[in-house]
């Protein structure tokens, strides 16, 4: 199987789908001739031409609602943000509008709409560019949220997301866009609320998206050599809908989980899978939900504090054997 | 400044400094100024009108036209009370049937019994949510669903009950809407201020300020994308011109052609705030369009057969340009923002109010119209009326009948895959509470 980069599977899903769907087309700042701010999405403009691929003014508010607007009409745009934390200058649209139209029409209308972009911190740029807001979006009904940790995951995803029918908030990440994996040639989907357990483990559950995946994954390689300790590695990839069966599932045979999260403590993502777990898993729980996630500050923007603000294995270790 | 869109003027150097239309003060315009009485400007072919020009003027330049069509002028006559004939010989009135004048009389009327109705149940504490009734703007709504030709696609924002009617919505699903009714046309999920219709062309209905602008843009660029003889009309506010996202949309919409006319519904007042006091005004809220290169005009709304032939003639050159447009209509609303805007009398003399009601109602106008022009008797109208009337009282009696929504209808209509019961909506779980 081809080994190629997350940046390369997102192109390569894009490619698909812009082939298959003339409906489907791409929009965003800097997304045609410059290439991408990312290089995400490089050589689809040359390829696909102007009235596909398209490059934007720095309007995000304009540029998300033309999306819905379009999207309503039965087309299938894939909005690039050139970060996350820039849809805060179009969240009317994204919410009032993407998330509400359809309940508010009584089911009238739907947005099949992508909005994509990188939504992460640990990248030295400071808390406006920083931000991870997926817990904001999956926190209105009618939006869909998704956040692949992996090259073969943001492919498939991202190729289910663009034929979905309603909006899918696809957040992907700077410092994963390098990262290499295994994927498949041409088009398959991995369908939206459907958590992959990434390593499998008896002693404790560690429960995480994105980047935080793959941090959980180098904490349980930690807690195994050092500890014998064997962690089950739960990545939630879609966070609305989300697959609470999975998560159960392994908090069910670990009986303790450790909940790993890049959003903040507050109302987080991590957040609702505690309430989950404290609802559905009382009797299965050995130990408290613990949680590691990122610092409840701004993003700092000095380098060695920056990273003490974003979980990493050896707090995903530590945390761990405090469990025990 | 005041806003200046009514009052005609002879040219730039002439005008006085301080334009002052009928809404503007509670001391200017004590009688509303005489009609003029010019036929249309032919098209311009500039895409940018640089200043406000009379129609005399724009004539003179008729060497620069290259179609037959009129276009807005940035000058518009004012509203008459003593005649609407001014634009009737407009290409888009000079071939309306009789039938057709008497229908848009029809629905003109069928928007305002239609709100006088909710009016009552909404002060009975029958009804609930926002109420923000369009009565004296009817030509507007009636006016722009005239002309749509099937393919163009229109939006507006919360005041939105004269857009549904005009379009087609049946009184009875948008009364029940109101009552919050699952019979309504949202099903009760959306209220007042989110109508929609997309099968005749309605895509709401917006109740955030300007949040529908750039919606429009898109049905523009859909418009465009697939080669659709047509063209969007997106309404908005004189409040909502405010909004940076409106500056962002002009910006686009003339970037990549897109087919839009935005009509500013000019009714003098964002809220309890009048115009004088919300925007700084160089002439018109229309020529901020300049700044993004988007031809704008201005014209008054009262006069059906004005408001058409300017409506027309910037809907025509969307369609076949591929352009976009800004229309400042000027109109007037009788009642507050919403029902709920109890200083509705305070922060606007109720002379001016009644004056508007006197002398520049659009029914009234259209009905003298028709009168005049013979195509409809005293007794056919009383008739259309009492029809009206008895719709909208039907319709109410409807909407309190209709069954409220179900309980299980709360978890319905919030993902399409979801209520279609496609594998997508079968995986994970979409709602939290129990």
């Amino acid at each position: 199987m081809p080994v190629i980069t997350y940046r390369q599977a997102l192109n390569d899903a894009f490619a698909e789908e812009l082939t298959r769907d003339e409906n489907v087309f791409l929009m965003g700042e800097e997304v045609a001739q410059y290439n991408g701010a990312y290089k995400v999405t490089e050589g689809l403009w040359e390829r696909f031409g102007s009235k596909r691929v398209i490059d934007t003014p720095i309007s995000e508010a304009a540029f998300l609602g033309l999306g819905v607007g379009a999207a309503m009409m039965g087309l299938r745009p894939v909005v690039e943000l050139m970060f996350w934390s820039f849809a805060y200058v179009g969240f009317d649209q994204i919410i009032n509008n993407a998330g509400c139209i359809r309940y508010m029409s009584g089911g009238l209308i739907n947005v099949p709409m992508v909005v994509r972009g990188p939504a992460n911190g640990g990248t030295n740029v400071g808390a406006t560019h920083s931000h991870t807001p997926e817990n904001f979006l999956a926190n209105t009904p009618g939006l869909k949220v998704v956040c692949p940790a992996t090259p073969y995951d943001a492919k498939g995803l991202m190729i289910a997301s663009i034929r979905d029918n309603d909006t899918v908030c696809f957040m992907e990440n700077t410092l994963l866009y390098g990262d290499l994996g295994e994927v498949p040639d041409g088009a398959y989907t991995i369908p939206l609320g459907v958590a992959e357990v990434k390593r499998e483990g008896i002693d404790v559950s560690l429960i995480a998206h994105g980047r935080a995946v793959l941090t959980c994954l180098a904490a349980a390689e930690i807690l195994a050599a050092e500890h014998g300790i064997e962690a089950e590695v739960v990545d939630l990839r879609s966070i609305r809908p989300l697959d609470e069966e999975t998560i159960l599932n392994s908090v069910a045979k670990t009986h303790r989980a450790v909940l790993v999260d890049e959003n903040k403590p507050f109302c987080g993502v991590s957040s609702q899978i505690a309430a989950l777990l404290a609802e559905h898993a009382f009797d299965d729980l050995d130990a408290p939900v613990l949680r590691v996630t990122a610092l409840d500050a701004p993003a700092i923007y000095s380098m060695p504090l920056e990273k003490l603000q974003l979980p990493d294995a050896q707090a995903v270790v530590a945390k761990v054997l405090s469990s025990f | 400044m005041a806003r200046t869109l009514s009052l005609p003027s002879k040219s730039k150097k002439t005008a006085p400094k301080k334009v002052v239309g009928p809404a503007a003060s509670k001391v200017a315009a004590k009688k509303p100024a005489k009609p003029v009485k010019k036929a249309p400007a032919k098209v311009v072919s500039k895409i940018v009108v640089k200043k406000p020009v009379t129609t005399k003027a724009l004539a003179k330049k008729s060497v620069a036209v290259r179609a037959t069509q009129p276009t807005a002028t940035a000058k518009a006559a004012a509203p008459s009370k003593v005649t609407s004939s001014d634009f009737s010989k407009s290409p888009f009135n000079a071939s309306l049937k009789p039938a057709q004048k008497v229908g848009f009389l029809r629905e003109m009327l069928r928007i305002r019994r239609f709100e006088q109705q909710a009016l009552k149940y909404y002060n009975q504490g029958i009804m609930g949510g926002f109420l923000h009734l369009y009565n004296g703007q009817e030509s507007v709504a009636a006016g722009t669903a005239s002309l749509m030709n099937g393919h163009d696609e229109i939006i507006t924002a919360y005041r939105d009950h004269g857009h549904a009617l005009a379009v087609g919505m049946g009184m009875n699903e948008c009364m029940a809407e109101l009552f919050g009714k699952g019979t309504g046309c949202s099903k009760g999920k959306g209220g007042s201020m989110h109508f929609f219709a997309p099968d005749k062309h309605y895509w709401g209905g917006h109740g955030i300020v300007a949040g529908q602008t750039p919606l429009g843009l898109g049905l523009a660029f859909a418009i465009k994308y697939k080669k659709i003889n047509g063209c969007a009309v997106a309404f908005l506010g004189d409040g909502a011109v405010n909004q940076g996202v409106f500056s962002e949309c002009l910006n686009m919409a003339a970037l990549w052609d897109l087919p839009i006319v935005y009509v500013i519904e000019n009714n003098g007042y964002s809220m309890g705030t009048s115009l004088e006091r919300s925007s700084a005004v160089n002439g018109s809220l229309a020529k901020r369009a300049e700044g993004f290169c988007v031809e704008w005009a201005t014209c008054g709304g009262f006069d059906l057969y004005e408001l058409r032939a300017n409506l027309g003639a910037a809907m025509e050159r969307a369609r076949k340009e591929s352009k976009p447009m800004v229309l400042e209509v000027s109109t007037y609303r009788y009642y507050g923002h919403s029902v709920a805007d109890a200083n509705a009398k305070k922060y606007r003399a109720p002379e001016e109010i009644e004056r508007y009601k006197v002398d520049y109602d659009p029914i009234t106008l259209w009905q003298n119209q028709l009168l005049k022009e013979k195509v409809v008797t005293q007794a056919q109208i009383e008739k259309i009326d009492a029809e009206a009337k008895a719709e909208a009282a039907a319709a109410a009696e409807f909407g309190i009948a209709s069954p409220w929504p179900t309980e299980e209808s709360i978890f319905e209509d919030i993902y399409h895959e979801v209520d279609h019961k496609t594998e997508a909506g079968q995986t994970g779980r979409f709602f939290f509470s129990e």
